[in-house]
Order: structure tokens, then C-alpha cells, then sequence
């Protein structure tokens, strides 16, 4: 069965100047759920809208279920559900009028009736679009996806902007529809997303992926196990701090170092090993301890330790 | 397995659907009745397409209406003879024409000066009149000819070539006759640029078109379901309007409703066709506001709405004629005021049909879905 989407070294410029995708590769399996993940900017819209068809890449290769976009499109279509960021759906129509109209382009679709039920938005049926809260908003837009009843779903940024209880709705629906054996191909700038719903993600940034793998292999490789964030004070000020990175780095199964806003962070395999050897070596520089946290590490460090940047910075 | 099957007494559970199949026509079918239903509920649609028109179409009737005989009014100088041209003129044939008012000299300059009187008779006490008149006003000219003309055949003047007078003001060569199908006109240009162009660009900002393409919608489905409800609106601003100038001023409709309906559904495709291609690559509501102002600045004033570009000088008639809205004015005109049959109104549909078909092909060469 070939990949339900591959793309090799695609790329995209804008005007002959800016490089928002450069040589991206990627393979989805079908029934797998993957994440793109990266900041506002890296490259994750223009890298999906080309993988759904609607943008040109300047070069590359895709196949979704083996077909290309300049072969098959009109067939290709009845197989996509698409949720492009922020669509604004005509605020005059209901509901259930959306999903129809929606419904109406694919030659076999499923009843309305079962999507709003699905979507949790059949109280909302004969309500006008622009009555909708957010989360309902975003769930119609997933609902205007899942109604042609696709192979593949894709979704741009679906959670952004939205609540708690509207994301962790969402989240179900979208576990939902690939335990019946859909695929889905999702791109987030939050962590949790990615951690909870991808079965693999790439992490991309200035439009190449630095990083790819389970979320899971992606924090044991890259982001150290834990996390160990403390701050001291000393009579000497900063200047003591920063070379003491040298010491901390050789306490017992620290990973990695870096600094952070005033905090100082471990990676660490074994905590219960490092924290000990820690408290011991600021009593030696005779300075005091502000903060002690640890926890486990996720993909904002694997992020931040691939990038030196935060995944929310602009 | 078993082949036969009970049907249960009540049904616990409804069956699931069986899987739906859309006909080719289906998505074309939601598109329009999505587009019908949008504009239906939208209050500001119905005003500036329907109501709009009606109110302009009845505030310049009634301002410009042909007033019955307008009476000119008159002052006479109070002195000797003031009397007697009074006599004269109320006797006169024409007397329902006239005003009268015998003052003093300073109350009947100051009423001339604020254009109270058109004119001022001033006997000069020996039978003879004086006629105070301003040759810069018409109404004062022609108060200063009529009043001579009574005064004159009122004491005896014989007229030497025998005249009849026939006065016409009948339905169809009023200010309201020219009006309303120019009003029709200009109506079918600004729903046709506002309806399309406009809309186009909305949706394509709000990334709705990205959207639909991103399903099999057909795109010229699309396309053709915007342009049936423009001309679905335009029966509907057509019939409105004419029945409102039939109803309201007495119009009388000499060409059938069938080239009428003809006409119209031409100008709105037209129109249609250029919203399009001033639509076809613009991004932001903004800019197709500007675009759409640009595109029809021009025909509001030379395409003779209000009125006639008789008026502009001779030389630049053939390119105001070769402008669309002066092509749907004069066919709208010609059939509604006339009854010009459609075949002799050619040279106008062809300049819409050229209008409408070059638009159409550019847009749809140039036209951005996403």
C-alpha cells in the first residue's frame, strides 16, 4: 500500500526571494496520525496548503495514495478533508445549511445528521454561523471536512485561539476519526496538542524539519528525560552563574545545560542522582538556592535545545 | 445465515441511512440556494438593491415633476392705471396663468429682487405700461411674453396668422419616463459590480474560495450559481421598479416585458462579467471598493442616468455610446419608452455582449481562487 502522503525535497519560494519551505521531506502512513510543529512562520501552512493541492510547490515531488495533484486533482478532492486556518465560513447560513452545502460538492457524502451529531453541534443546527462560539466555529469547520467522509484529514492549526474544554473536545474527535482508520496530518504550535494526538511529528522551523520522530522518541533523544530548573543567588552576582555552567554540566547524569531567564536547566537522565550532587556543589560556592523544580521533559525543551528559541516567541 | 428476516412490530432503531448520491448538479443547486438565502438575510442587501432605487426613483419624480401650468406671479405698481391692466389681465384668456398683486414700488422690487415676482408692472399714467423683467431668469421671460400677449389681445390686438395651441404633456416624454429606465440601469450596474465583484472579493479574503476549491466543487458551477441569482435579482429590481413608475407616475410600458426581461438579463451579465474580472486578483475589500468606484465613476456621468449626454459636446459621443451602461440605458429607453424591437437595438447589445464576453474570458484567465 503506498504512503497516504510523501512528499520529497519540497520546496516553495515567494517572489524569487523569500524561502518559506526549503527541501522538506516527509512520509505518512496510512491510519497514522503526524504532526508538524513549529512557530508562527516556519513554514507549516504553505508546507500543508502544498500538500493538499491548493498552492504550487516551486519544486518537489508529492504523492497522496500514490496520485499526484496535476493528474488526478478532481478525484484526489472527493478523498481530502481539509480545516485551513482560519476560514470564515458565511455568517448567514445555519449550520446544518454549511454541512449541506459542503456535503453537496463530494459525489458520496455522509447524512448531515450523523456529522452534527458526531460533531457534538446538532443543538446547533439551525443556529446562523456567525452565532457560533469559537469552538463551535472550529468544530464546523472540521465538520465541513469530515463530511465528504475522507481518507485524509487535514488540519491547519485547528485548536488555536480555543478554550480548554473546546480543544480537549476536538482532540477526541480527531482520535476518533483515526480510530476508524483515517489518516490525519495536523500542524500546532502547541506541545500538549502535538504530544497528545500525533503518533509521530516533525518539528520544522525557517521551513525544514530539524527533528522527526515519536513525541515520546523526540523527548528521549533530544530533551533529556527530566528537567531539573533551579536559580541561585551569590554574593558575586551573574558573573559567578554563568561560570559555574561549566560545573553544572559535569554533575552526575546531566545531559545538557542552558540557561533560561534567570533559571538554569538540566537536562537529566536520573534526577534522583543529580539533585544530591547539586545541593552539594552550590553549598561549596557558598551561594543560596532561589528555586528547585523538576519535571518531565517535553517537546517545548526539545524545541528550545534543537532552536535556542521557544516555541510561542514571535 | 438465514435468508429470511422478521420485520420488527416497532422499529427500535432507525436503519442506517443508506450512503447518499449526489447528481451532477447537486453542489450547483446548494451554491445557489446558499447565495439566495444570504442575500435574503441580509437587511442591507434588500435595502440598496430594492428599496434604494425606489426611493431615488420617487424623490427626483416628485422634485422634477411636470407642474400643472406653473402661475406666474405678478406685481402691479399701485398708482393711475394699475386698475385697468388688472382689469385686463384677469379678464384675459389666459388669466388662471396669473398672479396678482397691486403694491407699492418698494414692496414690488424688493419681492422681484428675492425672485417673489417674475415680473413687475409699472404703469406710467399716461396708458402706457413699463415691464420690469430679468432676461437671465426663463420664468421671468416667460412671464414678461405671456402677460404682453394677454395684455395686448385683452385691449383689441388682432392676430394676423391663425394659431391653435395643442399643450402635450402625456406619459412618456416626462422627466420621470427618462428617468426610471436610467435609474434601471445604473441599478443593474452597481448590484452587478457590488453583487459580483464585491462578493468575490469577500469571499476570497475570507478564504472561503481557498476553501471550496479545496473540495471537487466545480469551479464554473460556482460561477454560474453567483451569476443565476444575479439574474434571478434582476427580474425582481426590474419588475419592482417598472411597476412602481407604472403604479405610482402613470409610466406607460410600450415594449414587452419578454425583450425588457431581455435587455436587463443582458446589461446584468455584462455587469456581471466586468464585477468579475474587477474582481479577479484583488485581495482585500478595500482595494475592490476603490476598483469598483474606478470602473463605474465614468458611466454615472456620461451614461445619461440622470440626465441626457446630449449634453456633453458631440465629439465624445461615440466613446460615451461605447460605454456599457450607455448601451443598456438607450436599449432600456428605446424598449420601454419606444417600443424599439430588439433587432433594430443591435449595434447596443453587441456593444454589451462585447463588454460582457471580453470581461468574462479575461476573468476567468486572470481570476484567483485562493
Amino acid at each position: 500500500m503506498p504512503a497516504a502522503i510523501q512528499c520529497r525535497d519540497l520546496r516553495k519560494t515567494y517572489d524569487g526571494k523569500l524561502e518559506a519551505v526549503r527541501g522538506l521531506n516527509l512520509e505518512i502512513q496510512p491510519g497514522e496520525c503526524f504532526g508538524l510543529l513549529g512557530p508562527n512562520g516556519a513554514g507549516k501552512t504553505t508546507t500543508i496548503e502544498i500538500l493538499e493541492g491548493l498552492s504550487e510547490p516551486t519544486s518537489g515531488e508529492i504523492s497522496i495514495f500514490g496520485h499526484s495533484w496535476r493528474e488526478n486533482e478532481r478525484e484526489m478532492r472527493e478523498w481530502l478533508g481539509i480545516s485551513l486556518q482560519e476560514t470564515r465560513l458565511s455568517e448567514k447560513l445555519t449550520v446544518r445549511e454549511t454541512i449541506e452545502l459542503f456535503a453537496s460538492f463530494y459525489r458520496e457524502p455522509r447524512s448531515s445528521e450523523e456529522v452534527l451529531d458526531q460533531l457534538q453541534l446538532t443543538e446547533k443546527a439551525d443556529s446562523w454561523v456567525g452565532k457560533l462560539s469559537g469552538g463551535q466555529r472550529q468544530r464546523l469547520a472540521v465538520a465541513t471536512a469530515l463530511v465528504c467522509n475522507p481518507k485524509i484529514l487535514f488540519l491547519d492549526e485547528p485548536t488555536t485561539g480555543l478554550d480548554p474544554q473546546s480543544r480537549r473536545q476536538l482532540w477526541e474527535i480527531i482520535r476518533g476519526f483515526q480510530r476508524d482508520g483515517g489518516t490525519v496530518l495536523l500542524t500546532t504550535h502547541y506541545m500538549d496538542e502535538a504530544e497528545r494526538l500525533c503518533d509521530r511529528l516533525a518539528i520544522v522551523d525557517h521551513g525544514q524539519i530539524i527533528a522527526e520522530g515519536s513525541p515520546a522518541d523526540l523527548i528521549n533523544r533530544l530533551g533529556g528525560h527530566h528537567v531539573v530548573e533551579f536559580s541561585v543567588s551569590s554574593s558575586d552576582g551573574a558573573a559567578a552563574l554563568v561560570s559555574a555552567k561549566e560545573a553544572w554540566s559535569t554533575l552526575p547524569s546531566v545531559e545538557s545545560v542552558r540557561e533560561d531567564d534567570g533559571l538554569v536547566a538540566l537536562n537529566v537522565k536520573q534526577p534522583h542522582l543529580t539533585i544530591p550532587a547539586l545541593l552539594d556543589a552550590i553549598d561549596r560556592q557558598g551561594s543560596q538556592l532561589q528555586h528547585l523544580t523538576t519535571r518531565q521533559a517535553s517537546l517545548e525543551d526539545v524545541f528550545v535545545r534543537l532552536t535556542g528559541r521557544h516555541l510561542r516567541e514571535e | 445465515m438465514s435468508i429470511t428476516q422478521e420485520t420488527p412490530i416497532t422499529a427500535i432503531k432507525t436503519p442506517p441511512p443508506a450512503p447518499r448520491r449526489n447528481g451532477r448538479w447537486a453542489g450547483y443547486r446548494h451554491l445557489l440556494m446558499a447565495r439566495l438565502l444570504e442575500l435574503k438575510r441580509e437587511p442591507e442587501v434588500v435595502f440598496w438593491v430594492f428599496v434604494f432605487p425606489l426611493l431615488l426613483a420617487l424623490g427626483l419624480g416628485i422634485a422634477f415633476r411636470n407642474k400643472p401650468g406653473d402661475a406666474a406671479s405678478i406685481a402691479i405698481l399701485a398708482g393711475t392705471g394699475s386698475q385697468e391692466a388688472q382689469a385686463l389681465l384677469t379678464h384675459s384668456p389666459q388669466h388662471e396663468l396669473f398672479k396678482i398683486q397691486v403694491l407699492n414700488a418698494e414692496e414690488a422690487h424688493q419681492g422681484f429682487r428675492l425672485a417673489k415676482f417674475d415680473l413687475v408692472i409699472e404703469p406710467d399714467g399716461k396708458g402706457g405700461l413699463e415691464y420690469r423683467y430679468d432676461p437671465a431668469r426663463p420664468e421671468s421671460v416667460l412671464a414678461k411674453a405671456e402677460v404682453n400677449d394677454a395684455l395686448q389681445s385683452a385691449a383689441g390686438r388682432k392676430d394676423v396668422i391663425a394659431t391653435t395651441v395643442v399643450s402635450s404633456s402625456e406619459p412618456g416624454s416626462r422627466y420621470i419616463d427618462f428617468l426610471i429606465p436610467g435609474l434601471l440601469g445604473m441599478n443593474l450596474m452597481n448590484s452587478g459590480m457590488w453583487g459580483i465583484g464585491f462578493a468575490l472579493v469577500d469571499m476570497r479574503q475570507r478564504k472561503l474560495l481557498k476553501r471550496y476549491v479545496g473540495t471537487p466543487m466545480r469551479r464554473g458551477d460556482f460561477l454560474l450559481a453567483i451569476m443565476t441569482s444575479r439574474l434571478l435579482l434582476m427580474v425582481i429590481e426590474i419588475g419592482l421598479l417598472l411597476l412602481f413608475g407604472v403604479l405610482f407616475f402613470h409610466m406607460r410600458v410600450m415594449g414587452s416585458v419578454f425583450s425588457i426581461a431581455l435587455i436587463g438579463g443582458l446589461g446584468s451579465l455584462t455587469f456581471g462579467g466586468v464585477g468579475l474580472l474587477t474582481a479577479s486578483r484583488a485581495q482585500k475589500i478595500e482595494s475592490i471598493s476603490g476598483l469598483i468606484n474606478l470602473v463605474m465613476m465614468p458611466m454615472w456621468i456620461f451614461s445619461g442616468v440622470f440626465f441626457s449626454y446630449e449634453r456633453f459636446p458631440a465629439v465624445i459621443h461615440p466613446l460615451i455610446k461605447a460605454l456599457p451602461l450607455t448601451a443598456l440605458n438607450d436599449a432600456l429607453r428605446a424598449s420601454i419608452l419606444e417600443g424599439t424591437p430588439l433587432l433594430h437595438q443591435w449595434p447596443r447589445l453587441l456593444v454589451l455582449g462585447l463588454w460582457g464576453g471580453i470581461s468574462f474570458v479575461l476573468a476567468l484567465k486572470w481570476f484567483r481562487w485562493t
